[in-house]
Order: C-alpha cells, then sequence, then structure tokens
C-alpha cells in the first residue's frame, strides 16, 4: 500500500479522461490520473502510481531506478503486483 | 532469515560513507530519524547502518501507517465488518493486523465478508456491483493515500451511489513529528523526511523543524544511495551549523507537493480534534474525518461504532519501537512470541513495520554486536 510503483501510460479510456491504462511490470491496469490534472501525463510517459492513482509524472530513468528498487526489495513488491493484478478499476 | 543483499552501488556507498564519516564531530553521538517505515525497510534491506560511523544511529520512526493503528480502531472496523449486508474492504496490509479478537483474516476465515482490494476505486466498483450490500473501504494512511480515498468519495457522490462509505483511518505525518520532536525521551539531530508524502504534502510543512526546532531535514528517496546521500546532507548541515529542509528526492518530489491532491483531501475530509496512535497516545489534529458535506459517506455515522480504547498487549512494545526509544530486538517478544507469522503488535504485520524489516533482513546489527559481546 505504501509502495509508489512506476508505470507507463499506455493510453486513455475514451469517454473517461481521469482514467488511463498503464503498463506496470508487463501488467497492464487501468489507473486513476484525475490527481495529475494540472500537467497530465501523454502515452509514453510514466507515472508513479499509489493505490490506483498516478500521485506524480517521473522521467524513464527514475522510473527504471525504482521498477529495480522495487524488483529487489521482493516480497513487499510483489504482493502489490499481486494486488494490482486482481484491480479491474473502471 | 534473508540475507542482506550488497547493492549495485555499493562502492559509491562506501565514498558517501567516507564523506559522511569526515563530518563526525570527535565524541558526539548523532542520532537521525527516519520517518518513513519504506526508508526503514530499505535501511534493513541493505544493511546501510554497517556504511555509517557508530557515532551515527538511525532511528526508526512513526510513519508506517499500519503499525500506528490503535487496537481500539481495528476493533471498530471488525464490528463495522460484522453489521447485517456489510461488505468491508482493505487494503491487504491491514489484514493480518491484531484486534483484541483477531485480525480481518481472522474474521473472513470465521465467515465474515471482507475483501482485499488493491485500491479504494476497486471499492467503489464492489459497491455498484452489489447494490444491496453496504461496502465499507477501511482508509488507512498518511497523506499518500488520503488523496485516493478522496477522489473516490468524490468518484461515489458523482455517481450517486448510496451504499458505499470509508471508515476513515487516515493520519497526518507532521503533527506525529511534532509530538516526538516535544517528547522527552528522545533527542534527535535530525530527520529523514519521507518520500511519498511529501510527493503530496511537499517540503514547506517542515520549515518548523528548521526553524521552531534548529533540526536538519532531508526529504529522500528510497534507493540506499538516496538515503545515504540524505545523511550526508543532514551531517553536512550540522558540521556547518545550518538547520534547513532540503530535498535530495528533486526527481520525484515538487517542493510545493501536489496541489490537486492537496485540494480533493480539503474537499473531502477534516482534520479530526484528537486521534489516539498507538504508542503516541492521542495527538490533536492529527488526523482526518470526513467533512459532514460527505456524511452520506462516513462510515462512523452510518453505522454506531463502539470507539472502545484498548490497551495493547502488555508484552507488547509497538508504542516504544514507533517512537524510536527501543529498536526492534529490544522488545521482549520480538522474535519470540511475536513474528511476522503470528504478529502481536503492528510493527510486526507491516512490511515497513520496523519490526518486520529487522526480522526479515535480520542479521547482527553492530548495535546488537555490541550488545551481545557485553553480556
Amino acid at each position: 500500500m505504501c509502495l509508489g510503483i512506476p508505470g507507463e501510460v499506455i493510453e486513455f479510456l475514451p469517454d473517461q479522461p481521469d482514467l488511463a491504462r498503464v503498463d506496470v511490470s508487463g501488467v497492464r491496469r487501468v489507473i486513476n490520473i484525475g490527481l495529475l490534472s494540472d500537467d497530465p501525463p501523454a502515452p509514453g510517459e510514466w507515472v508513479l502510481i499509489h493505490v490506483g492513482f498516478a500521485l506524480s509524472k517521473i522521467d524513464e530513468d527514475e522510473a527504471a531506478a525504482a521498477l529495480e528498487f522495487l524488483e529487489g526489495i521482493g516480497q513487499a513488491y510483489e504482493e502489490e503486483l499481486a494486488a494490482l493484478q486482481e484491480s479491474r478499476i473502471e | 532469515m534473508r540475507f542482506v543483499d550488497e547493492f549495485r552501488d555499493a562502492d559509491k556507498a562506501h565514498a558517501l560513507a567516507a564523506k559522511i564519516a569526515e563530518l563526525c564531530e570527535p565524541g558526539r553521538q548523532y542520532k537521525l530519524m527516519e520517518v518513513c517505515g519504506g526508508h526503514t525497510h530499505t535501511i534493513y534491506k541493505h544493511g546501510l547502518e554497517d556504511y555509517l560511523p557508530e557515532a551515527i544511529t538511525l532511528v526508526h520512526g512513526p510513519g508506517c501507517p499500519v503499525c500506528v493503528i490503535p487496537m481500539g480502531r481495528v476493533d471498530d472496523a471488525m464490528h463495522l465488518a460484522a453489521q447485517p449486508d456489510v461488505i468491508m474492504t482493505s487494503f491487504g496490509d491491514m489484514m493480518r493486523v491484531p484486534g483484541s479478537s483477531g485480525s480481518f483474516f481472522d474474521a473472513k476465515a470465521a465467515g465474515t465478508d471482507i475483501r482485499m482490494v488493491y485500491s479504494p476505486l476497486d471499492s467503489l466498483k464492489i459497491a455498484r456491483k452489489n447494490p444491496d450490500k453496504r461496502v465499507v473501504f477501511m482508509a488507512i494512511g498518511f497523506e499518500t493515500t488520503a488523496p485516493s480515498t478522496a477522489m473516490t468519495v468524490l468518484r461515489a457522490a458523482a455517481q450517486g451511489l448510496d451504499n458505499f462509505s470509508i471508515f476513515c483511518n487516515h493520519v497526518t505525518i507532521i503533527p506525529a513529528i511534532k509530538a516526538i520532536l516535544d517528547s522527552p525521551d528522545l533527542r534527535l539531530d535530525g530527520f529523514i523526511g519521507p518520500g511519498h508524502v511529501s510527493t503530496v504534502i511537499g517540503c514547506r510543512p517542515y520549515e518548523f523543524i528548521a526553524a521552531d526546532y534548529s533540526k536538519p531535514v532531508v526529504v529522500a528517496g528510497f534507493e540506499p544511495l538516496d538515503i545515504l546521500q540524505s545523511v550526508y546532507m543532514l551531517m553536512l548541515q550540522l558540521a556547518q551549523g545550518r538547520s534547513e529542509v532540503e530535498n535530495q528526492y528533486a526527481r520525484v518530489v515538487p517542493w510545493d507537493g501536489n496541489v490537486v491532491a492537496l485540494q480533493a483531501i480539503g474537499e473531502v475530509m477534516e482534520l479530526r480534534p484528537y486521534f489516539e496512535w498507538r504508542g503516541l497516545g492521542f495527538i490533536s489534529h492529527s488526523a482526518l474525518r470526513m467533512r459532514p458535506e460527505y456524511s452520506a459517506f462516513d462510515a462512523e455515522l452510518l453505522f454506531s461504532v463502539p470507539g472502545v480504547r484498548v490497551a495493547d498487549p502488555k508484552a507488547c512494545q509497538c508504542g516504544e519501537v514507533l517512537k524510536g526509544v527501543l529498536k526492534p530486538w529490544e522488545c521482549k517478544v520480538f522474535g519470540t512470541a511475536c513474528t511476522p507469522e503470528t504478529p502481536i503488535g503492528t510493527c510486526m504485520v507491516s512490511p515497513e513495520g520496523a519490526c518486520a524489516a529487522y526480522y526479515n533482513y535480520g542479521r547482527l546489527s553492530r548495535q546488537r554486536v555490541k550488545e551481545v559481546t557485553r553480556s
């Protein structure tokens, strides 16, 4: 829950401007990007996600570093990814 | 037990450690508190204390939101979950937190409808799919997760949902830091400021620590080098007699935070007059509740909640651990009666809890080595 996980924005959902499909370590799920409405991310940009909400935009290098760090911490990240896999935000 | 990983940039870490050592004033002891549980996790996982000179002690703070939930609130949540037609929803982190009559997992095994969700938005979806049920979301966390809860309530209101509510246990980090600064138990020299919380609140709220308490704060990222770099920045301030707020994690944390997120929190929630924190006791204006305009989504008003204060188990010393007064292994039940599989206290439940982090990546740290050799 406390982990910020990096995801790459793939596309926005039609008719739902605050929802976007992102790719997190190969898992594609829908998240809410409403908290970035001041400066919305474009497809191909990276965001840091907390419990289904993008909280900040990050660059690709930071995303790669954050991902490497998360993969290194093991169980807590695996649990977060497993929870994300169950998520079906709409 | 797992071995602590040598990380990729160990050479850089040793170079930073040497620079840190040069900044130590001979004969002076330094206590630096990392407020965030994520930082605690990194410190134990990578054995960072072993890179630091003996004069520097890292003290683990109260920044694990699961750990600071008092037992009475867990009991209240269990009571809510047991009400007719209720589906209780919760982050996975909360499932094993013991109340006085077991955890969410225990209640779920006994047939109570408690479901793990990744996001409050998943909880909202459960409410939409189950119009004949009353869905309650157990909201926990600091300012990192509070905006998500607020945005979810705004969405529920926009969709006109009337079977969704929040059991609000969101806490705010600044009053907890102030309580620790005002506590006579602990003399700290500086703070490693929380990374993700600061993404929302920014760096300005810490300025009172530098201005009123003359202690430096460095907001830090989560990688091992981030933490060592932050320790270096704190030590440099101390050596130069400065006390300022600095941002080591500027690549993610904007100085002013996330204004949209702060507005969402302010729209939906307000400060409670006081809230009980495990270990720290009652702290005024330290937690959030729903604003009257959103009372239709406030589980505490929709249902009767016992609200009984429950003392922690006598053997459990989570309170002292959360205040940084005790190290995890100094607790009497650490690793014996209290383990991640059968936790007695909250600090052993969450992976960000100091006890679980130490247990999982357990090794003889230098303090422990000293104690063992002494006894």
